[in-house]
């Protein structure tokens, strides 16, 4: 009744299958944020102007929330190497701190976003704050959708470490591996929109 | 994964601190270039490397790809091939009207 290769690695992949899962998964999301990637520069290259991205968005605000992705990628792997030395409280506590600095993204894109809309800035104004509405945006969803994930590991679903530790730690590679990926959208997401 | 000793896995910390450091001093030298007046070509190349070794960063060290299993490899160049048509497809249409 359990579940194949949830630990033990699938001798044909030489993985745990969740590991195959979530690099899979990923890759359908390079192709999501890689298509609006491609739709940002049909855009671009086919307007006549486009506005240089720090006349409009804030730029110390997005670079304080590069610090607080980065911060929160290496809080997140340092959690997963805390499990693999045995040492449950630093996990929480690192993990913890994920979710704080998580949230102190959407904080600021909360502030970002209302700043727009109060200059009446809306993604219908014009290309370039149309796409930046929609990459954001989705990216930011991603962040929520971590969020919740990590919460689970954090306070519900930490029971597992009791009773299944090696699937609990493979548990939190996956989950550390997609926030990875989530603060690599956003390394990408930065220069594109803010910077250039 | 039970394959790292503690040994190891205090020498991958101490490789996180200082990938930690690379990525923040290489957001600050992003943002300082944009400060530059460049012209859009040598600021969009000079942007796109600095992310591309941030993102190489990310993907080797936190996510290990520096050290995974083939399949995985395999994987990601599947996807990157798929990636690469995605982005030259604008471009194809920027070359296309650049000859009319």
């Amino acid at each position: 009744m359990d579940i194949p290769f949830t630990v033990k690695e699938r001798p044909d992949t030489g993985l745990y299958n969740g590991k195959l899962g979530i690099w899979l998964f990923l890759a359908s999301e390079v192709m999501l944020f890689g298509g609006l990637f491609s739709a940002y520069v049909f855009l671009r290259t086919g307007a006549e102007s486009w506005p240089v991205g720090s006349d409009i968005l804030n730029v110390p605000m997005a670079t304080l929330n590069t610090m607080f992705l980065i911060t929160s990628s290496v809080t997140m792997v340092m959690s997963w190497a805390s499990l693999k030395l045995n040492d449950f409280g630093k996990f929480k506590m690192y993990l913890g701190f994920t979710i704080l600095l998580a949230f102190g993204f959407l904080v600021v894109k909360y502030f970002e976003y209302t700043a727009k809309f109060e200059h009446h800035l809306y993604p219908s104004t014009n290309n370039f704050l149309g796409i930046y509405f929609t990459m954001t945006g989705l990216h930011v969803l991603h962040v929520v959708g971590g969020i919740i994930v990590i919460f689970y590991f954090l306070v519900p679903g930490n029971k597992m470490w009791q009773s299944d530790p090696d699937r609990f730690v493979n548990r939190i590679e996956i989950v550390g591996l997609y926030w990875h990926f989530v603060d690599l959208v956003w390394i990408f997401l930065f220069p594109v929109f803010y910077l250039l | 994964m039970s394959e790292y000793t503690p040994e190891e896995i205090h020498h991958h910390v101490k490789t996180y601190v200082m990938v930690f450091v690379a990525l923040a001093a290489l957001t600050i030298i992003t943002v300082s270039i944009s400060y530059l007046d460049l012209g859009v070509l040598p600021a969009v190349t000079l942007a796109l490397i600095v992310a591309s070794i941030k993102g190489s960063l990310v993907a080797c060290y936190f996510m290990h790809l520096i050290s995974e299993k083939v399949t995985i490899y395999w994987t990601l160049l599947v996807t990157l091939a798929f990636f690469l048509v995605l982005m030259f497809v604008p471009l194809s249409t920027m070359l296309v009207q650049a000859k009319v």
